[in-house]
Formats: C-alpha cells, sequence, structure tokens
C-alpha cells in the first residue's frame, strides 16, 4: 500500500487549488447556464404560481415506459400533446418510465401534493388495480382516467373513470389490406402475452384477411413479454424464414418488428402510433390509436367543470372506427388501389355498423365452435372482453 | 495513538465515500447544464422530492426498504471475497415461495402465522437459490458472478412460466398472475403513514448482519476466509461450509425483500416484482463498501435518488432517464473512490509515513 502512495501525493496545496478550480469552473457554468436557458422556464414557473391556480389545470400523465418508443406510451404522449396544444388552460406534467409498483403511486402522490394536478391519466393497463384505486380513495377530489376499461360501477371510487377504443376494427381493416397485399398467404403476428385484448387483435386481424382470402393463415408467436426487442426481432426474422410476407405486432413497442420486415423485404403493418418511417417501402397501413381526439374532447370537458364526480363525464368511454378511439395509417405507397377500395369500404361499413366483425359462424383453430351461424357479437359484447381463443386460420396456441 | 489510528481509518472509509458523492453531485450538474436544466435548481429539486416534508421522506423510505434487504444478497458473500449478483433472483424466489405458502395456507390460521410462514418460505426459498450458487462455486468451481447472473434469468423465466400457466388467476384480467392473498395476511403499514412494514424488516436484517459479521466468530472466520482463503483452510475453518452459509444467508434476505413486495405492495405474484430492486441493491452494496450498517444509509440516499426522478421530468423536462445517469455517475464516483484507501496522507499515521519512505525507495 505504501509504495502506491508516491505517484499519488496530494499536498495540501494541491488540494487547495483543485479545490478552488472547481468551485470556480462550478460557479462559472452555473452563471453560463443562468444567462443563456433558465429565465424562460423560471419566469414562465413564477408567472403560473401568481397567476394560474385560479384558472389552470393541471394534468398529470404517467406512462410505463419511453415517450419517444413508436408505440403505446409514443401513443399517449402524443395525445397528451395534442389535449395541451388545443385546450387553454391546461398545464401539463409527465413522468416517463414508471415501473407498476410503489413507485406509480408515490409519482401520482407527488402530482398530486406537489404539482397540484386535478385530473391524472396513469395510462398503463398495468396500474390500475391496485395503484389507481387505493390513490383514488385517498383523494376523492382528483379524477383517474385509465386506458382499459376495467372501472365497474358501484365497485369502483367515483373519481376513476376508464376510457378504451375497440382498435381490433382498425386491426380489421388492416386485415383486409394484408389479405390482398400476401403473396405467399401467410401472415405474421408477434404478440407479447395471451390477454383477451391482444387476442381480438390477432383473431379480427385474421378475419379482415380472411375476408379477401379465405384460405389464409396468420402465423402468431408469443414473447412472453410486452418489451423484449431481442425476441420480437427473432419471432420477426424466423416468419420471414417461413414465408410469411404480411407482419404485424401487439408489443409495447413495434420499432423492431418493422425494421426487421423492412430489412428482410416484407410487408409490415403498425400498431399503436404511425411507423411509416421505420419502414418506408413495405409499410401498409396500421392499427393506431386517436388519443388525440379523445384527450382534447376530455380536456375540453374539464376546462368547463365537468367532473366524473358529479356525473358529468361518463365513467366508461368507449369507441372504435366512428367515435375517433382509434384510426388507420395512412396507407403505404405499396399498397395497390384494389386494396384501398376494399380496406375503405370495410372501414365505412364498420364506422356505420354494418359489417359486424364477429359474425358466426366462428370457430377456434382447435375445432370448438365459439360463435354459432347465426350470432353475431358486437363490437361492445361483453363476451368478447373474455377472449381466450385463436380462431380457425390462426397458427398457434394460447397456453 | 492507536486511538487516534481508528479515528483516522473511521473518518477516511466515511469522508472518502462523501467526498465521492459530491463529485458525482458536481458531474451531474454539468450533465443538467448540458442538458438545458439549471443545475443548482436541480439539486433544489432533487432534495425537496426526496427530503424536503415528511411526505416525500416516506416516499424515500418506501423506496429505500427493499434495496436495504437486497443489498444484503451482494454485501455478506462479499466478506467472503464472492461477488454475488443474482439479488433480483433470490428476490423472485422468495416472492414466489412467499406466495405458494401463503396461498395454499390461505386463511386456516390466523394472518399473522401465515405471515410468518411467508416469511419463513421466502428466506428458504431465496435462501437456496444462492446457496446453489454458493455450492457451484465451492465444489465445481464454476465463477459465482456469472452463474448467480444467469440465475436471476431462470428464476424469472420460471415465475414467468408459473403465472401463466399453472398459478395463473383466470378472473385477473390487468396481467398474468397469481391468485389474490387473503386481505388478512397484507402486510400493513407502520402507524399514521404509508411506509410498510418491510422497513422494519430491511433495519433489523442489516443491524443482525452487522453484528454477525462484525460481532461474532462466524463473522470473523468468515472475513478470513475472504481475506486469505489459503490461509483459512491451514488454520482449519470450514471453508466449504461457510460458502454454503454465508450465501444461504445473503439469498434469504433477498428473498424476504420478495415477500415483503408480495405482501405488502403486489399482494399477488406477477412480473411486476421484477423491478430492479436487486440491481439497485447491488449498487447499494458497493457504495456502502459491503457494511451492513452503511447500507441503511446508501439504501436511503439510492432511495431519494429515485423519489426525486419524477420532479426532474416534471419540473426539468429532462428525459426520464436522468435518474439512471445520476445513478450511474454516482456509482462510478464511488468505485473509483475505491482506489484512492491509504492516498491521503492526511489520513495516515506518522508511523505508517516512515515505512512508506523506506518502501518507495525500493
Amino acid at each position: 500500500m505504501s509504495y502506491q502512495k508516491r505517484p499519488f501525493r496530494l499536498s495540501r496545496r494541491q488540494v487547495m487549488r483543485g479545490l478552488l478550480a472547481t468551485s470556480a469552473f462550478g460557479l462559472t457554468a452555473k452563471f453560463g447556464t443562468s444567462c443563456a436557458q433558465s429565465p424562460t422556464p423560471e419566469a414562465t414557473a413564477e408567472e403560473g404560481a401568481a397567476t394560474a391556480p385560479a384558472e389552470e389545470l393541471v394534468v398529470g400523465f404517467l406512462y410505463v415506459g419511453p415517450k419517444d418508443d413508436f408505440g403505446y406510451n409514443q401513443a399517449h404522449a402524443e395525445g397528451a400533446a395534442a389535449m395541451a396544444a388545443n385546450v387553454p388552460g391546461i398545464k401539463l406534467v409527465e413522468e416517463a418510465s414508471v415501473p407498476e409498483t410503489t413507485a406509480v403511486a408515490e409519482a401520482m402522490r407527488s402530482m398530486i401534493e406537489i404539482d397540484g394536478a386535478k385530473v391524472l391519466f396513469p395510462t398503463s393497463f398495468g396500474y390500475f388495480d391496485p395503484y389507481i384505486l387505493e390513490l383514488a380513495t385517498e383523494f376523492p377530489d382528483v379524477q383517474f382516467f385509465h386506458a382499459g376499461g376495467l372501472y365497474q360501477e358501484g365497485v369502483h371510487p367515483k373519481n376513476v373513470g376508464s376510457y378504451f377504443g375497440y382498435i381490433d376494427e382498425a386491426q380489421y381493416v388492416a386485415g383486409v389490406v394484408a389479405g390482398h397485399m400476401s403473396q405467399s398467404g401467410k401472415l405474421g403476428f408477434v404478440a407479447a402475452k395471451p390477454i383477451p385484448q391482444l387476442l381480438r387483435n390477432v383473431n379480427s386481424f385474421t378475419l379482415g384477411a380472411k375476408s379477401i382470402n379465405p384460405d389464409i393463415t396468420t402465423q402468431v408467436i408469443f414473447t412472453g413479454d410486452w418489451a423484449v426487442p431481442v425476441k420480437e426481432a427473432e419471432a420477426t426474422n424466423s416468419m420471414a424464414d417461413q414465408g410469411v410476407d404480411v407482419i404485424t405486432c401487439h408489443v409495447d413497442s413495434p420499432k423492431v418488428v418493422m425494421e426487421t420486415a423492412e430489412k428482410r423485404g416484407i410487408f409490415a403493418s403498425g400498431y399503436h402510433a404511425n411507423q411509416s418511417s421505420l419502414a418506408p417501402a413495405g409499410y401498409l397501413t396500421g392499427a393506431e390509436w386517436d388519443w388525440s381526439s379523445i384527450y382534447t374532447n376530455l380536456g375540453q370537458q374539464f376546462m368547463e367543470g365537468k367532473t366524473l364526480m358529479a356525473g358529468d363525464i361518463p365513467h366508461i368511454l368507449r369507441g372504435g372506427l366512428a367515435e375517433q378511439f382509434c384510426k388507420l395509417s395512412p396507407y403505404g405507397p405499396a399498397v395497390t388501389d384494389e386494396a384501398k377500395a376494399d380496406a375503405d369500404a370495410a372501414k365505412a361499413a364498420i364506422e356505420s355498423g354494418e359489417l359486424i366483425i364477429y359474425q358466426g359462424p366462428i370457430k377456434t383453430n382447435e375445432g370448438a365452435e365459439v360463435i354459432p351461424a347465426d350470432k353475431g357479437l358486437d363490437i361492445e359484447n361483453i363476451e368478447l372482453e373474455k377472449m381466450d381463443y385463436l380462431i380457425e386460420g390462426v397458427v398457434g396456441s394460447v397456453s | 495513538m492507536l486511538s487516534s489510528q481508528t479515528l483516522r481509518r473511521s473518518s477516511e472509509a466515511i469522508l472518502l465515500p462523501i467526498g465521492a458523492v459530491l463529485v458525482a453531485l458536481i458531474i451531474f450538474g454539468l450533465f443538467t447544464a448540458l442538458a438545458g436544466a439549471h443545475p443548482f435548481a436541480v439539486y433544489g429539486s432533487i432534495y425537496k422530492a426526496a427530503f424536503g416534508s415528511w411526505s416525500a421522506w416516506q416516499n424515500t423510505l418506501i423506496r429505500a426498504s427493499p434495496l436495504m434487504l437486497t443489498a444484503l444478497c451482494t454485501a455478506l458473500p462479499a466478506r467472503l471475497g464472492l461477488v454475488v449478483i443474482g439479488n433480483e433472483g433470490a428476490l423472485v424466489m422468495g416472492g414466489l415461495s412467499a406466495v405458494l405458502v401463503g396461498l395454499s395456507l390461505g386463511t386456516t390460521i390466523p394472518g399473522v402465522g401465515v405471515q410468518g410462514a411467508m416469511a419463513l418460505g421466502s428466506i428458504i426459498g431465496g435462501g437456496v437459490w444462492i446457496a446453489i450458487v454458493g455450492a457451484l462455486r465451492h465444489y465445481r468451481g464454476v465463477n459465482e458472478t456469472i452463474s448467480s447472473l444467469l440465475m436471476n434469468y431462470i428464476a424469472i423465466a420460471f415465475m414467468n412460466h408459473l403465472v401463466q400457466g399453472p398459478l395463473r388467476d383466470p378472473e385477473f384480467v390487468t396481467k398474468p398472475s397469481s391468485a389474490e392473498l387473503a386481505e388478512s395476511v397484507w402486510l400493513g403499514t407502520i402507524p399514521s403513514t404509508r411506509i410498510h412494514y418491510g422497513l422494519v424488516y430491511g433495519l433489523i436484517a442489516c443491524i443482525l448482519a452487522y453484528f454477525l459479521i462484525q460481532r461474532t466468530t462466524f463473522g470473523f472466520a468468515a472475513r478470513t476466509a475472504g481475506g486469505n482463503i489459503r490461509a483459512a483452510r491451514v488454520a482449519g475453518l470450514p471453508v466449504g461450509k461457510l460458502t454454503l452459509v454465508v450465501c444461504f444467508l445473503a439469498g434469504s434476505c433477498a428473498g424476504l425483500a420478495g415477500m415483503v413486495e408480495i405482501a405488502a405492495v403486489q399482494r399477488r405474484l406477477n412480473e411486476s416484482i421484477v423491478s430492479n430492486y436487486g440491481y439497485a441493491g447491488i449498487l447499494v452494496a458497493f457504495v456502502s463498501r459491503h457494511n451492513p450498517l452503511a447500507t441503511v444509509l446508501v439504501s436511503v440516499l439510492l432511495g431519494g435518488i429515485l423519489a426525486s426522478g419524477g420532479i426532474l421530468q416534471r419540473s426539468h423536462d429532462l428525459p426520464d432517464a436522468t435518474v439512471l445517469v445520476f445513478q450511474g455517475i454516482v456509482f462510478l464516483c464511488v468505485l473509483f473512490s475505491d482506489s484512492l484507501y491509504g492516498r491521503f496522507p492526511i489520513f495516515q499515521d506518522r508511523p505508517e509515513r516512515v515505512t512508506g519512505g523506506t518502501a518507495a525507495s525500493v
């Protein structure tokens, strides 16, 4: 130990010099930044504190991942930005990468206590039980909006609301496009976990494709988790090897799937948000959330003084293509006019209510009949929320 | 003379890490300045969100309590000279064992009894998991760092398999999870706070670990084996047994963290139990230089850093990874400060200086 002392001996003078230099640097750095950037945020914050509390409404958004993930979180973040831009008087506070543990409860609490948030949008599905429910009980005058349709009248606190889009309608239309564009008659679906919402997407995508080509099949691969980029890329590659020529997915961030499909020269259909920039040649269309319209609408209602507690805002907001809960990405360059025409027709029929996606007879891919021939399940039907099967034409298994 | 020597030693052990954290703060301040925020306002916000009020303190302590337990999983084997990073896996196995015990007992016996059984189950589950690492190390010479890291993935995959298959509660649609524990076995909060009893578990475990390592013959034997394994063998110490026991204790602490997370927070087993408490625990163990008492303080510090992650995003428009950058800078600075021990003459005694002079001339 002692011989090491030699090359690194610090005299008192050197230490003092070092400390002085560091503090001088710190001071100048501080002055530099304070001149350059900070006046604006500080000034606005001052202004906000001075004039705002009476009229400004603080709305908090929490995301489970980064805001620029080309997927689930980005779709919500874009919607939040649209709300803040379109509705004057709304101040946005956001927190990204909040895990589904006590961290989210603490994040919501500090948004309420420190930032004075009156409305919260904890966007991840898994935030609901128990975190949102507990906080909602503790803060009865704060409104909590959750994406997922889990609210139950009488069971959950009055200041909790659910909003939920039937994005499988958009997946059906995307399936119509995919059915037209596939040469091999094999579609691919990279899926995270077999929960009802996801199975609905797989099945309606397949139904859309089968409406064009009854013999078409969809190969589904479950990766087991919402964000496992390596497995998603592997799944995409292996399906491309098997001759699949249109791939879509339901994972948190479709980025890797889209990029891999583009690299392999096959078509891709997006999900959550618009991913056309990731696959400029092969992007066909995509099932996107349209949170901008929903959030803007809700924001206007907040500013009019409407609340969940008073009953002015319904506790369950649901809708599909017609209600602008979801939409389709603009068609990519490869999509043929014929495909566009059929897809537009299917979209119009869904919006008008003429086309029922889950019209019997529908069998599972194990041969059991789930919807008899004379029965059709409306998109709102609660039975669909419990879906635990893959329909005929899907290659894969739930368990 | 002796007392001044120990004083110098311990002040070195305290001041160097503090200095490292201060340097980390300065570097982080430069980083935030580059990212367009005002460093001093950022420091102020961090302080406010982590320690500024009783509510903020509670936020910090809630985040700190699992870290105390998971940190021991790295700190204890480190005294034996083993670098074990299987904290996450042991936590998952502990949580899994706790849920299995809790669900199978149900409400047949009073809630406190079930909690005790769950705690015991998690201690055994996590303990055996890391004891496997110790056994592989001792009997087969498998590198304990690699094996414990890989066993994390095995544990997480095993847990995911169970909650998506045999253990799955079909009624709960949010995410594949086990059934919910009965309300009587939920671990409550400390009265008039929102901090759950996991904090108490963590404090007790750290204090026990300190006494075990520093004040018992067992701890002395472990430290001796960690210092020089050949000398320990010559002295007749049962190195194999020591390895297994220390690894078991280490794993049992992380396992207990899993039980607390299940019984106090999640109430059912699902993927959310994997939320980096294990990996953050490794950081805590290294920063506290594997001293169980320092672990408590460092956990609170890191809990505060994590608690301030939100306000950095909300008030300063910094990206969500900022808090990870801060954590990383602190880690690097503290690890680097390890190389500075014995290099500042101010902490050395005069007699040592004389020997230093002679050695230097060689």
